[in-house]
């Protein structure tokens, strides 16, 4: 029971952080929008055998690297609050640490989720306005009902994975090289930006390997219905990746404390 | 029985840095009990492994009569820590920070805002209650730390260099708190500094360490009687400093100061400073001083416990590595 009261506190702390730093949302939001509108104008290129239009196919890409950006920082905030001595402050407290990763994770993802919600809507919107862009995107409760849910288990898996970097660096030195050999490459290769059917059959085994491409391909066809990897296969794949990343997430960080 | 009993605790760095080297002592309850060193001495490391922070590698302790290791947890309830660095969240409030700690240490919502006003009354930072912590000055931030750590009703607080790092008027005022802590609450605290008046004022026994290694124990009047009497200071020309050496023998010199222990220095000063002049060795100044516990700790290591016994570098290490994650 405490434990519980434990994680709630944990993630009731990002939370007042994340609603606080009101830059910090508008500047995680500015990255995606321009994306949008810049290659989704720009390229106009026709997906699935012409069925879907171009921004229709990277919306969802779009909104996992929102999710992506800001749960992998929110797992890697694990050392700022190690700088600030935050984290000192939750370990010497009567809570395990497993409330703690767990905590943070759901912070995380309850962020992401929220930034991920936004832009959902501003496609939406758009949708709605433009009557040309994002025609294939589907507005339904259905992708509500599944997309969110969703979400939350991409972001929970990718706070994991800041977490773990978190628990392995020791300053926040090495950020810039994480962002640009983790988290940059993880997003391209994904499939976010491009249908993987075309590709080249050693770049299509990359993106294979690639997490974040399951977690595309799911959301791609909780909104389009169309997906290049079967959607239980994706489904399943992201489910399983979470999970682990959790698991060793959390082992990762009671070793380090 | 003690509320706190430590038995050959000892931790080891690398294999090779004795940072804390099979101490053993024991806090009665109600008493102030302090850990008087230089940096590197080995207190943080010591407070670190009683917080359960840190696992010791040798022996071990009790703290309220449970076990650091095997109950970490039940520990950890009875306990409230100021740490030498702030550990508060500097984007939030003073409220907030407060909250969030009576959540983690299970406090009953019905108590918090009773609590929270109340330990805010007693660092007077009630009308500051709902500021961004960012905004405080350091005294006010180690004010709310202490605050913090009392949130919970801990039995035992645990101060590591409370007063770093802040002026002079802002230590008395913590010392204040603290003084205030003991007759009101009836806590025992454990305090770590390297500040002697410090430990001097505050605290009931003094434990001095030094390497890792506790050197004496005892109240502060019983440490500076040990040293049997008051001190005279000559601070002579450095041109002299080897002649003093011989005839001084029994005294101290550091530099060009001249320190001699004497039962009464008021009355024993004329003849110091007649057998100065004789040898020909230039006073540029005589003071008198009655002992203090940098002069116990002068008396026990030959070193002052400002003067650094370890190098710049070795310490920024030592500090990284007791830092522990």
């Amino acid at each position: 029971m405490h434990e519980l009261e434990a994680v709630y506190t944990v993630w009731l702390r990002e939370m007042i952080r994340y609603f606080r730093a009101k830059e910090r949302i508008l500047s995680s939001l500015a990255m995606p929008i321009f994306w949008l509108l810049v290659f989704g104008s720009s390229i106009r290129a026709p997906v699935f055998g012409g069925e879907i239009d171009y921004t229709s196919f990277i919306a969802p890409g779009v909104i996992v690297m929102t999710i992506m950006f800001t749960s992998m920082h929110s797992g890697i905030s694990v050392i700022w609050d190690r700088e600030l001595g935050f984290m000192k402050e939750m370990l010497v407290a009567p809570v395990s640490r497993i409330s703690i990763v767990i905590g943070k994770s759901l912070g995380g993802a309850t962020t992401a989720l929220i930034q991920g919600t936004i832009i959902l809507l501003l496609i939406f919107g758009i949708q709605n306005l433009s009557g040309e862009y994002f025609s294939g995107v589907r507005i339904d409760i259905s992708s509500f009902l599944i997309g969110l849910p969703l979400m939350v288990l991409i972001g929970l898996g990718l706070v994991g994975i800041g977490v773990a970097i978190a628990s392995l660096l020791d300053t926040l030195e090495g950020f810039g090289m994480i962002m640009n050999f983790v988290i940059m490459p993880m997003f391209f290769l994904s499939g976010a930006l491009f249908p993987i059917n075309n590709l080249p059959e050693w770049f299509r085994v990359i993106t294979y390997i690639d997490p974040v491409t399951y977690g595309v391909e799911s959301l791609r066809f909780v909104m389009t219905g169309f997906s290049s990897i079967n959607v239980i296969l994706s489904f399943t794949v992201v489910l399983a990746f979470t999970c682990s990343m959790l698991l060793v997430a959390t082992h990762l960080f009671n070793k380090r404390s | 029985m003690g509320i706190i009993e430590v038995r050959n605790l000892t931790k080891v760095f690398n294999n090779d840095i004795r940072a804390v080297d099979s101490i053993n002592f024991e806090i009665k309850k109600g008493e102030i009990f302090g850990f008087l060193g230089p940096n590197g001495a080995g207190k943080t490391t010591t407070i670190n492994m009683l917080c359960t922070l840190m696992k010791p590698t040798g022996g071990g302790a009790t703290v309220c009569g449970y076990n650091i290791i095997k109950q970490a947890n039940e520990v950890r309830e009875c306990i409230g820590i100021v740490f030498q660095d702030t550990t508060l969240d500097d984007q939030l409030t003073a409220r907030e920070n407060l909250e969030l700690h009576g959540r983690l240490y299970g406090l009953k919502k019905s108590k918090m805002e009773k609590r929270i006003d109340e330990v805010l009354g007693l660092v007077e930072l009630n009308d500051r209650a709902n500021s961004i912590v960012k905004t405080f000055s350091s005294g006010m931030q180690r004010r709310l730390e202490i605050a913090r750590g009392l949130i919970h009703y801990p039995q035992f607080l645990f101060l590591d260099e409370p007063t770093l790092g802040l002026d002079p008027q802002t230590r008395k005022h913590v010392w204040d708190y603290i003084i205030k802590l003991k007759k009101e609450r009836e806590i025992t605290i454990f305090l770590t500094t390297h500040y002697m008046e410090e430990a001097d004022e505050l605290c009931d026994r003094v434990a001095i360490i030094d390497h890792g290694k506790i050197i004496a124990l005892d109240t502060p009047k019983n440490l500076k009687d040990g040293l049997g009497g008051d001190t005279i200071i000559l601070d002579i020309s450095e041109d002299d400093v080897e002649k003093a050496k011989k005839v001084f023998k029994k005294a101290k010199i550091f530099e060009s100061q001249v320190l001699l222990s004497v039962k009464n220095a008021g009355r024993e000063i004329k003849k110091v400073l007649e057998k100065a002049k004789k040898k020909k060795i230039e006073v540029i100044e005589a003071n008198i001083r009655k002992p203090t516990l940098n002069d116990v700790f002068l008396n026990l290591t030959g070193r002052r416990i400002r003067e650094e016994g370890v190098g710049l570098r070795e310490q920024l290490k030592r500090r990284r590595m007791m830092r522990g994650h």
